[in-house]
């Protein structure tokens, strides 16, 4: 029979554990409220940017941008959005999952494939598994400026424009409620008209804007901003995904701690009542033999 | 919507920032400044670091710094889709290069080739002892 003394000491430690995690669920779940937050706060811009895309298909721009060439797809290049720690359930790995899955098919239809990086998890499971990874940012933390996102965003721009990739994709974890995030594969270049629903007939009319200095440049930087919003709201879509997960992985291991305590609370409590049956018992048998 | 004011929304990446009626707008247009008033032609252009100031009525404005950003225009809408960050090619090209190098030391040690079988084995075990989590908690 198991020492009472050793069973304290096993409930003791599951009950420091689940302190634990009993406050990175709170934290978790302050944490996504922020997230959630800063998610709303993205919304204006990313509408208003795809407003003036939408304006902008139906105005006949006479300039052809190269973020609307459509190529035959060689290579595909796959901005993988991860977290940057751990303990969030199968988060990470699901959208891993998702990334090998389309690799493979990439691979099947003789299409290569590279990757830019968001967080560390992400940076550690090419590191081990290889891969032709452009560029990476970790250690964004809880509140990404779009300024940390910028670099990584850019070079793989780059790589479209110099045509070595022929569509980029982002990859996160949508956010859909606490308990469910999805991960998630959209296309971000080239750009598709559909995106900024051009098919609003109402605007279908034949103008076209002033651009200052000239079209060209104005339309240019203005699809970069148009990327980098959707990409800057991918980041921040996963962070929320990131922190509901954790909060319902810490959840459901505190429900366990407290079950494994109330577990061995009951052995303890058998074991004691059985420890004080034999000392009586003892005690009778000595008090009848005298 | 009256006759004489035209709707302004400024708004940055991270959040928004103004939106409302105003009689008027100043910009500091990549090609100097502009002001804006309702039924203008409708214009997209660049701006530069500097400040927006929006005419709310004849005795109230408000000024606001905007880092570089875009500007459209529409006969009733004004949109100021601002930039957080300061915003030159060169120290974009800057921030990309240290994105690029970071990745090559991160990946200095390993395949270029993914190893495709290794990943999925990762996988493939994370995903188990999930599996096997779940599995013991619904034992008890």
């Amino acid at each position: 029979m198991a020492g009472s003394q050793e069973i304290r000491t096993q409930i003791k430690s599951i009950q420091n554990t689940q302190k634990i995690t009993k406050a990175m669920e709170m934290v978790a779940a302050s944490k996504m409220r922020k997230a959630k937050g800063q998610m709303e706060k993205a919304r204006p811009y990313a509408d208003k940017i795809s407003y003036v895309m939408s304006h902008l298909a139906n105005a006949h721009a006479e300039y052809d941008s190269v973020y609307f060439e459509v190529r035959e797809v060689k290579k595909r290049a796959y901005i993988v959005v991860s977290s940057d720690r751990g303990l969030c359930g199968g988060l990470n790995n699901n959208l891993f999952k998702k990334i090998i899955e389309s690799t493979v098919e990439n691979q099947n239809n003789n299409i290569e494939t590279s990757y830019s990086v968001f967080g560390n998890k992400a940076a550690g499971f090419f590191q081990r598994i290889g891969g032709e990874v452009i560029s990476q940012s970790t250690h964004l933390g809880d509140h990404p400026q779009i300024e940390d996102l910028l670099g990584t965003i850019k070079s793989t721009i780059d790589k479209f424009i110099s045509k070595d990739v022929d569509e980029v994709y982002v990859a996160y974890n949508k956010f859909v409620n606490t308990v469910s995030q999805i991960p998630t594969l959209d296309k971000i270049l080239p750009i598709s008209p559909e995106d900024s629903d051009s098919a609003n007939s109402e605007y279908a009319h034949y103008w076209d804007y002033l651009y200052e200095p000239d079209a060209k440049e104005v339309l240019e930087a203005l699809f970069i901003r148009f990327i980098e919003s959707l990409t800057y709201r991918a980041v921040v879509e996963n962070i929320a995904s990131e922190q509901a997960s954790r909060m319902v992985a810490m959840k459901s291991s505190s429900d366990n701690a407290t079950d494994l305590i109330s577990e061995l609370q009951i052995i303890y409590n058998k074991n004691r009542q059985a420890a004080i049956t034999q000392e009586i018992s003892e005690i009778i048998s000595g008090a009848s033999a005298l | 919507m009256s006759e004489n004011t035209i709707k302004l929304n400024i708004v940055s990446a991270e959040e928004e920032l103004f939106s409302a009626d105003v009689q008027m707008v100043y910009a500091p247009a990549e090609m100097g400044e502009v002001g804006i008033t309702p039924k203008h032609t409708p214009l997209l252009t660049k701006l530069k670091p500097g400040d927006v100031r929006a005419q709310i009525s004849e005795s109230e404005s408000k000024i606001f710094f905007v880092s570089g950003g875009l500007l459209e225009v529409q006969p009733n809408a004004v949109t100021i889709l601002s930039d957080t960050a300061i915003r030159e090619s060169d120290l974009d090209e800057e921030r990309a290069k240290r994105s690029e190098q970071d990745a090559k030391q991160a990946m200095k040690n390993s395949n270029s080739d993914m190893d495709l079988v290794k990943a999925k084995t990762e996988l493939l075990q994370a995903a188990a002892q999930l599996r096997l989590i779940k599995k013991l908690k619904g034992k008890r």
